[in-house]
C-alpha cells in the first residue's frame, strides 16, 4: 500500500470479545487527507473499531493497515504516526497539561526543542490560555477534550483518531472543537477519523460517512449522496394515537411519495418534491384520523440508519434539540 | 443550533517534528520523572510511613530497653530496632495505587498508544519507588544517630544500608504491582498490605533470633525477612560483615525473583491485545 494514497485501510476486519462479535467483517479504504466520520448508535462497534485501529487490540479475523503499517504486525511503526483521542479524556488529572505535553513529547522522542516548538503551537491550538500551567483536575470537560486532541497532536501525526471528541461538550465547546478538526485537516492534511453519534457532527465534518450497525458496516459514501439515497424531501407526520395501517396505505397512494415508515405515533414520508406532496399527504390523513404536526425538512443522516436498519440512531431529546436545524417548514394541524 | 466561528490561530511553517522511539533509559527516566514530580503533591502516601516507622522506633525502644538490655548482654536496642524501624516504613511504599488510577482515569491506555516501552512503565515506577523509599529512610537513619546509635560500617556503611532498604522496598512493592496490573482495583493493591504482617513480624524484629520460641524461630528460619534484617543489623552494630551482607541480599533476590514474576505477568496480561 502506497501511505501517501491511503491512509486506513481494513479488510474483513473482525474483532471477538467471548463470543460477542464487536466488529464484523468491516471493510474501509481511507484515502489520505480525508475527514471519515464513523456513525453509529451506542454499542455499535465503533470505539472497538478505533481501539483496533490504533493498536490497542488486536483483530480477531481479518487486516487493518494505518500509516502504511498492519496494525498487528507493526503496532510499534503504527503508533508513531497516529494521534488518538479515546472517547474518555485519557489524562492524569495530578498532572497540568504543559506537564502531560512534555511528556507525550518525550515518549514520542522528540528532543527538548522540538517539543518546546510543539508546546507553543499546541498551546495556541487548544487556546485555554494559562490553565495549562494548572493541575488537569481543575479544567473543566471542554478543556479536558481539547488538551486530550493536543496531546494526541504531539508529535504531529499523519491520521488522528478521534473517537466521540464532543460527547459530553456544550454546544460553544462543540462548535471549536469542529472548528479545530476541520482546520487540522484542512492545514495539516491530516486525516481524520472521527467516531460520533452525533448526525449532525458526521454531516458537518465528515467528507464521506460510514454507518455501523451491530458490528457491521451498514453505508457509506458522501453525506450528500447518503441523503439521496434515502429521497429529495421527508415529510414527517406525527398523529395522535398509533398510526394505522389505513394511514399507511392512504399515504402510499398520494403521488411523489417514495416510501412510508411508521414509528408509533410518527409516520415518516419520503417524497420526490415534499413542498408539492405535503398538502395531499395532509389531505390524506386528514380522513383516516388526526395530525398533530406535519413537518418538511430534508432527509438527514438518520433517515439513512432509519431506512437502512429500522431503527434510529439519535434519541428523542437529540431529534429535538437538532429539529430547528433541518426543519424547513412545520404547518401545525 | 447555533454556530459559532472562533478565529483560528494561523499554524506557523515551524518544520514537522519527527516521532521516532526514544532510547530504553529516556522511556524510564521520563515515567520516574512523571512519578517523582507527583510526590509532592502526594504527601500523605509518603509523611505516615516516616511518621508510623519513627513511632514505633521510639515507641519499641521505651518498651523493649529494660527487659533487654537488662537480660541480654552488651545488648543496645536502638542500633537493634533501627533496621526494623526501617523496614516497617519502606515495606508497602510503591506507586502501585498511582498505577491503578491511571488505568481507571484511561491514561494508562493513553502511554500505551505511544511508542514507549511497556516495560519502562513498569520500570519507571519503581525507580521513582526505590527514590522514595531512599528519602524516607535517610530520615530515620539520621534521627537515629542523633539519638545515639552508633553505624559502625560508617557512612559508605549507612549508604549500603539505605540502598538494601530501597532494594527490599522494591522487592515488596512488585506484589502491590502485580495485583494493581491485575486487578486495576485499589482496594484489591491495598490487601497487598497483609503480606507485611508475616513478613515484618513473624521474624527477629523485636528480639533476637535466640530469644524467639520454638514455632516462631522455625519459621522466622524460612522468612527472608530475618536474614535481610540480620544483614542491616551487622552494618550498624558489627561493621561490614559480608556472609550477613549476601544473605541479606539473596533474601531480596528471592522475594524480588518472585514478586517481579507476578509483576510481569500482569503486565503481559495487561498489555495483552488480543
Amino acid at each position: 500500500m502506497n501511505p501517501t494514497e491511503t491512509s486506513i485501510r481494513a479488510e474483513g476486519l473482525v474483532r471477538r470479545f467471548n463470543g460477542t462479535t464487536a466488529v464484523d467483517d468491516l471493510d474501509l479504504d481511507i484515502p489520505r487527507g480525508e475527514i471519515y466520520g464513523f456513525l453509529g448508535p451506542n454499542g455499535a462497534g465503533k470505539s472497538t473499531t478505533v481501539r483496533v485501529l490504533c493498536t490497542l487490540l488486536t483483530p480477531s479475523a481479518g487486516r487493518a493497515v494505518v500509516a502504511g503499517h498492519d496494525v498487528a504486525d507493526e503496532p510499534e511503526k503504527v503508533r508513531l504516526r497516529i494521534g488518538v483521542a479515546l472517547q474518555e479524556a485519557a489524562l492524569d488529572p495530578k498532572q497540568t497539561g504543559v506537564q502531560l505535553l512534555r511528556l507525550q513529547g518525550r515518549l514520542y522522542g522528540l528532543s527538548t526543542s522540538e517539543i518546546e516548538r510543539r508546546l507553543y503551537d499546541l498551546a495556541r491550538l487548544i487556546d485555554i490560555g494559562d490553565a495549562l500551567d494548572r493541575p488537569i483536575a481543575t479544567y473543566s470537560g471542554g478543556m479536558k477534550r481539547r488538551l486530550d486532541v493536543a496531546a494526541a497532536l504531539v508529535h504531529d501525526p499523519e491520521v488522528l483518531f478521534l473517537d466521540e471528541p464532543t460527547t459530553g461538550l456544550d454546544p460553544v465547546s462543540r462548535a471549536r472543537m469542529w472548528e479545530e478538526v476541520r482546520r487540522l485537516n484542512r492545514e495539516l492534511n491530516m486525516t481524520i477519523f472521527l467516531t460520533t453519534q452525533y448526525l449532525e457532527e458526521a454531516d458537518e465534518l465528515a467528507d464521506r460517512v460510514g454507518i455501523i450497525n451491530d458490528g457491521r458496516l451498514v453505508a457509506e459514501g458522501t453525506p450528500a449522496a447518503l441523503k439521496r439515497s434515502v429521497g429529495n424531501d421527508v415529510i414527517v407526520a406525527r398523529l395522535e394515537g398509533r398510526a394505522s395501517g389505513a394511514a399507511r396505505e392512504e399515504v402510499e397512494r398520494v403521488g411523489g411519495v417514495h416510501g412510508v415508515e411508521v414509528h408509533g405515533e410518527e409516520m415518516v414520508i419520503t417524497a420526490t418534491d415534499g413542498a408539492a406532496t405535503i398538502g395531499a399527504v395532509a389531505v390524506a390523513l386528514d380522513g383516516v384520523g388526526t395530525v398533530r404536526h406535519l413537518t418538511l425538512r430534508t432527509p438527514t443522516l438518520d433517515d439513512v440508519f432509519l431506512e437502512l436498519t429500522g431503527n434510529r440512531i439519535e434519541n428523542e431529546s437529540e431529534r429535538a434539540q437538532h429539529s430547528d436545524y433541518n426543519e424547513l417548514v412545520e404547518v401545525g394541524q | 443550533m447555533t454556530t459559532i466561528t472562533i478565529p483560528a490561530p494561523v499554524i506557523e511553517d515551524a518544520p514537522a517534528v519527527r516521532a521516532r522511539p526514544a532510547s530504553p533509559v529516556r522511556d524510564v527516566a521520563s515515567i520516574a520523572g512523571r512519578a517523582l514530580r507527583a510526590v509532592p503533591r502526594e504527601l500523605e502516601s509518603v509523611i505516615p510511613p516516616i511518621f508510623i516507622a519513627l513511632f514505633f522506633f521510639i515507641v519499641n525502644i521505651g518498651t523493649l530497653q529494660h527487659i533487654t538490655e537488662n537480660n541480654i548482654k552488651s545488648f543496645d536496642i536502638k542500633a537493634f530496632m533501627l533496621p526494623t524501624a526501617i523496614l516497617i516504613g519502606v515495606t508497602g511504599v510503591s506507586r502501585a495505587g498511582s498505577l491503578v488510577l491511571d488505568i481507571q482515569d484511561g491514561y494508562l491506555d493513553r502511554l500505551l498508544l505511544t511508542p514507549v516501552r511497556r516495560l519502562a512503565i513498569l520500570v519507571g515506577h519503581m525507580v521513582a519507588d526505590v527514590a522514595i523509599a531512599c528519602m524516607l529512610t535517610i530520615p530515620i537513619l539520621v534521627l537515629a544517630v542523633i539519638i545515639g546509635v552508633h553505624i559502625e560500617a560508617g557512612i559508605v556503611g549507612a549508604v549500603a544500608f539505605v540502598l538494601i532498604a530501597a532494594l527490599w522496598s522494591l522487592a515488596f512493592a512488585g506484589f502491590g504491582y502485580a495485583i494493581a496490573l491485575k486487578t486495576g482495583n485499589p482496594a484489591a493493591v491495598n490487601s497487598a498490605f497483609l503480606l507485611f504482617f508475616p513478613f515484618l513480624f513473624m521474624t527477629s524484629s523485636y528480639v533476637p533470633r535466640g530469644q524467639l520460641s520454638g514455632w516462631l524461630d522455625t519459621i522466622a528460619a524460612w522468612n527472608p525477612v530475618t536474614y535481610l534484617l540480620e544483614g542491616l543489623r551487622s552494618l550498624v552494630t558489627t561493621g561490614w560483615q559480608w556472609d550477613s551482607l549476601l544473605k541479606a541480599v539473596l533474601a531480596i533476590a528471592g522475594v524480588g525473583v518472585l514478586s517481579m514474576s507476578l509483576c510481569l505477568a500482569a503486565l503481559r496480561g495487561r498489555t495483552r491485545r488480543g
